[in-house]
């Protein structure tokens, strides 16, 4: 068999949890027809590799059996291939696989890849290894003319620049009128800037100006919350406007925040990265996935993005709770956690570290300091050490186990089914969690029981 | 989060400027800048730098009151596998398939049950973070409930009191944390029994009655006469746990009851005791009913029914108006007969064993009301002689069964004969009459179906496919051989999950149903038997 590159790996790949195989899911839908097809009866001739390959046959409605390989090891995260029809992605006779495969070997032995899944193994690492290799000799087509390169991009940001002058001006008609109007005027308005700045090609400042048109009826206090984000996207323009006077890294900051497209730059980090919680959110158009992990080594925390068009789950998934060994590459600009992932040396696999955690105080503290890189930034993540869940009137906090202090929970995870697990497993008990701490308030995203035990996700 | 103290020289700026923005710089001139054009920029210059100061500026707020913490929970946890299951039935939890076609893949849900009782026969404590999805289920199938309630413990009883949601698992639970008082508490089962809600006496009593009977009924006659009426039906009802001759004096008093629903209960259980004084009432008044006229051929029975409801029969439990449709007279009469020791017959009407005392006829079309009174008699007394007999045997050809007696009353009888030979009886029954009327029979057998019985099962859905039927006309048999066929059954469908090729006169694609139907059998059995291996609890660690 063509040897992909696994190094020296030899280990073999951990079997996930069923939680973690159904949260790959792309809806609920998907989740329920998986966990049908997580059980023997209609698999035929399933098996894995060593190197994180699972395949099977699986009965359908028709006479031939459905085709079925899941690729656990590769660098983007879990591939699939299925020669059902279905849409979705992954299809629910992936997920019933990976769920078959979490109950051990009984169910789905070590074997040798029949055909069907080698031929699709060895086209997918080959295309792999082109890409490793096209990335490695640098240039890349886009950068086949630097000079019309250079000039489609001083277009596009003379463009912005309109486009944020405009903003400006916006900003400044609303603020001699007074907030009081807006609350009539409102939405339209903001909606069509908003039009107005993607055509500019900034797609930053266009989603902050839509969030200006939800403020007014997003409940009390709405002119305190309208105030500072009008003032938040004025500094974002000056910024842009005068972004040749920043420093580097703020430059960058306001690139990024503005939506100009950036790429990692960093040196990889080459680390026992902990995945410490991947949730959805989604809008009409677009999903959005977001991964935190930790570096146990380096004491780093990185966020990984991904992106799937409406209804389709992005692609890359990993486990919550496992630890994997790979490089990730840092995105540039101040106060940034966004990374990505690069070439991966060993499968997820169980781990007894947790990320160290810190108390209520120290966790606004950080959220404070990192505003000194990044003044737009919501919230940073932060791991709580020995809270207690608390229940506050209508709201929830976290309170320090050993202090008397604690942090309010978000609007948003006061109205997730996590809070429930998270009290559940605290049981009034000190517990360990993973949140995003900001202005906003806490959002508990996993969390640890006190004694040893495995990671719960809650979002 | 909160905002530390502003120092004390400096102005409200923040406040000021949303004052300002609030009302436009036309109208009020932000703090620190002249009035002009050039205004509303300086207003969002201040802001700004107010909204990032005032975000680095955040602490955590003081904390609220902390909860008690949950009650310990001692159970061993569960295997991880078995987590894992837990995980998995639980997450099919949220939608019913409805009346969709139902495929090769098993109804998790409809395991679940079991699953709980498994678990809870091992005595597994429920993993923390599991416990919000088993209280939504548990709040969903009511039926779900206890097993559910159970499995998920004292914390789950500690969470419920902070969501309103749950709220239903504390009135399920009563005495909040399982915390009843143990029998030999005497002095905290006094203080409760004084001084609880009536739930919460309920469940004492019947505690209490499950461990020492005659401490419960002790305890109820020292407050008797106090409690209301709708209360003392209720206290009554759980003496039927443990029911003994010790119960009479304090029954035959509640036949004097101001309550009439009362006094019926009170001799309902009265008449279950063949040696109370009620039963022997009520057979001396049964005895001036029936007689054998020995002078037809064969023997057979005379019924004359009672005249009319005197006053000892009223206080004897004997309901005197007739529900719309009925005599008067058989009312009475089945009454009677009900309530009469079965023993009395075997000795009235000649010395005969049960069997030849139902075989005798009767005359003048009372058979039906003699048959269905016995029927009860039966039950009630738990008479497995008698049962038998009425039963009869179960490969009689007549489509109504033996006895006469209909399908209700036969599971009824079942139920009174040990799980063995009520596995046989049904085995008989649906080896002679198919599975059409057999589905409230299954109700009734013990789970997993004992090895006949399975096997009769699985013969007679072979035949039903042979037939040319349509699976789902077996929907309900299927579903429930699905969940309660032992698992090392699974092997016998192997030749019958294949695709078979259709008879001539079957129903078109009926042998692609079938097959479809066959393998979710084995699939569930499978899985049965898979969860079953994962809930054994793991070797002693060396």
């Amino acid at each position: 068999m063509a040897g992909p590159s696994f190094g020296d790996m030899t280990q073999q790949g951990e079997r996930w949890a069923a939680d973690q195989v159904l949260a790959l899911a792309p809806d609920a839908a998907s989740r329920k027809a998986g966990s049908k097809l997580g059980t023997a009866g209609p698999w035929s001739e399933a098996g894995c590799s060593d190197e994180g390959t699972v395949w099977g046959l699986c009965k359908g409605s028709g006479s031939k059996p459905y085709q079925t390989v899941v690729d656990l090891a590769g660098a983007e995260g879990p591939a699939y291939k299925c020669s059902c029809p279905s849409r979705k992605f992954p299809c629910k006779h992936a997920l019933g696989l990976l769920l078959l495969w979490t109950g051990g070997d009984g169910a789905v032995p070590r074997a040798e890849p029949p055909e069907f899944a080698d031929q699709w193994l060895a086209t997918r690492r080959g295309r792999a290894e082109r890409k490793k290799q096209e990335a490695s000799s640098g240039s890349g087509s886009a950068s086949a003319d630097p000079e019309a390169a250079r000039r489609r991009a001083e277009r596009r940001a003379e463009r912005i620049s309109a486009g944020a002058t405009e903003l400006e001006q916006r900003l400044a008609d609303l603020l001699r009128g007074g907030l009081a109007g807006a609350e009539a005027s409102g939405h339209e308005l903001w909606e069509e800037t908003a039009a107005r700045m993607v055509d500019a090609q900034a797609p930053g400042l266009a989603a902050r100006a839509r969030e200006l048109g939800s403020i007014p009826s997003s409940g009390p206090g709405w002119p305190v919350r309208l105030l500072e984000e009008c003032a938040l996207l004025h500094l974002l323009d000056q910024g842009w406007l005068r972004r040749e006077q920043l420093p580097d890294a703020l430059a960058a900051t306001v690139r990024s925040r503005t939506g100009l497209p950036a790429s990692p730059e960093g040196p990889a980090v080459r680390d026992q990265w902990l995945v410490l919680a991947q949730y959805d959110t989604a809008d009409a158009r677009l999903t959005t996935r977001r991964i935190w992990l930790y570096g146990a080594g380096s004491d780093r925390t990185a966020l990984l993005l991904s992106y799937g068009a409406a209804g389709r789950a992005p692609e890359l998934a990993l486990p919550v709770g496992l630890a994997l060994e790979t490089e990730v590459s840092p995105y540039p600009g101040a106060g940034q956690f966004r990374s990505a992932l690069g070439e991966r040396f060993s499968p997820p696999a169980t781990t007894e570290t947790r990320p160290p955690g810190v108390d209520t105080a120290r966790a606004a503290a950080r959220y404070g300091e990192a505003l000194r890189d990044d003044p737009w930034l919501d919230s940073v993540p932060v791991t709580l050490d020995r809270v207690i869940p608390v229940q506050d009137g209508d709201g929830w906090q976290l309170a320090d186990a050993d202090g008397d202090t604690a942090l309010p929970l978000s609007a948003v995870a006061r109205n997730r089914p996590g809070l429930w697990r998270l009290v559940a497993l605290s049981g009034g008990a000190p517990v360990t969690v993973f949140g995003e701490c900001g202005h906003r308030g806490f959002t508990p995203l996993t969390a640890w029981p006190a004694e040893p035990g495995a990671a719960v996700p809650l979002c | 989060m909160t905002r530390p103290p502003a120092p004390v020289s400096a102005l409200p700026v923040w406040e000021e400027l949303v004052t300002a923005a609030l009302l436009g710089t036309e109208r009020r001139t932000p703090p620190g800048c002249a009035p002009g054009p050039d205004a509303p920029t300086r207003l969002l210059d201040a802001a700004a730098l107010e909204t990032v100061r005032r975000r680095a500026s955040l602490r955590p707020a003081r904390s609220a009151k902390r909860p008690a913490p949950a009650p310990a929970d001692h159970r061993p946890p569960l295997p991880t596998a078995a987590a894992r299951r837990l995980a998995l039935l639980l997450a099919d939890r949220s939608g019913v398939a409805g009346g969709g076609r139902r495929g090769t893949a098993p109804d998790l849900m409809e395991l679940l049950p079991q699953w709980l009782a498994a678990a809870n026969g091992h005595g597994y404590a429920a993993p923390a973070e599991s416990l919000p999805a088993l209280l939504d289920a548990a709040r969903g199938r009511t039926d779900l409930r206890p097993a559910a309630l159970t499995f998920a413990g004292p914390r789950a009883l500690w969470l419920a009191r902070l969501n309103p949601d749950w709220r239903f698992a504390l009135r399920a639970a009563p005495g909040g944390d399982g915390a009843l008082p143990r029998p030999e508490e005497a002095e905290r089962v006094r203080r409760l029994w004084d001084e609880g809600l009536f739930a919460e006496r309920v469940a004492l009593l019947a505690s209490l009655r499950a461990r020492r009977p005659a401490d419960a009924r002790e305890l109820l006659a020292g407050t008797w006469s106090a409690e209301r009426a709708e209360d003392r039906l209720m206290f009554l009802d759980s003496l039927r746990t443990g029911l003994g001759p010790d119960d009479e004096p304090f029954l035959e008093q509640a036949l004097a009851d101001r309550s009439r629903n009362v006094r019926a209960t009170a001799a309902e259980l009265l008449s279950a005791l063949p040696g109370s004084a009620l039963a022997a009432r009520m057979a001396a008044r049964a005895l001036t009913c029936v007689s054998v006229d020995r002078s037809r051929v064969p023997a057979t029975i005379v019924v004359e029914a009672p005249h009319e409801c005197d006053a000892g029969m009223e206080r004897d439990g004997v309901v005197p108006k007739p529900p719309a449709g009925r005599g008067e007279r058989s009312w009475w009469f089945g009454q009677l007969v009900e309530a009469t020791p079965l023993a009395t017959w075997t000795g009235r009407l000649g010395a005969r064993t049960p069997q030849e005392i139902v075989a005798l006829p009767v005359a003048d079309d009372w058979q039906s009301e003699l048959h269905a009174a016995w029927c009860r008699a039966a039950v009630r007394q738990r008479d497995s002689a008698w049962a038998r007999a009425l039963l009869g045997s179960p490969t009689v050809p007549e489509a109504g069964g033996p006895g006469a007696v209909s399908l209700a009353e036969r599971a009824k009888l079942l139920g009174v004969l040990a799980a063995g030979e009520r596995a046989e009886w049904v085995a008989g029954f649906i080896a002679t009459h198919g599975l059409s009327e057999a589905f409230q029979l299954l109700g009734v057998c013990a789970v997993p179906w004992a090895a006949p019985l399975g096997r009769a099962v699985v013969d007679a859905l072979d035949i039903a496919r042979d037939a040319g039927n349509y699976p789902w006309s077996f929907s309900g048999v299927m579903g429930l051989a699905e969940r309660c066929l032992d698992p090392s059954e699974a092997g016998r469908f192997d030749g019958l999950s294949a695709m078979a090729d259709e008879p001539e006169d079957a129903s078109p694609g009926a042998g692609g149903y079938w097959a479809e139907a066959f393998q979710r059998m084995v699939t569930t059995l499978r899985l049965r038997a898979t969860m079953a291996e994962e809930l054994a609890p793991a070797p002693a660690p060396r």
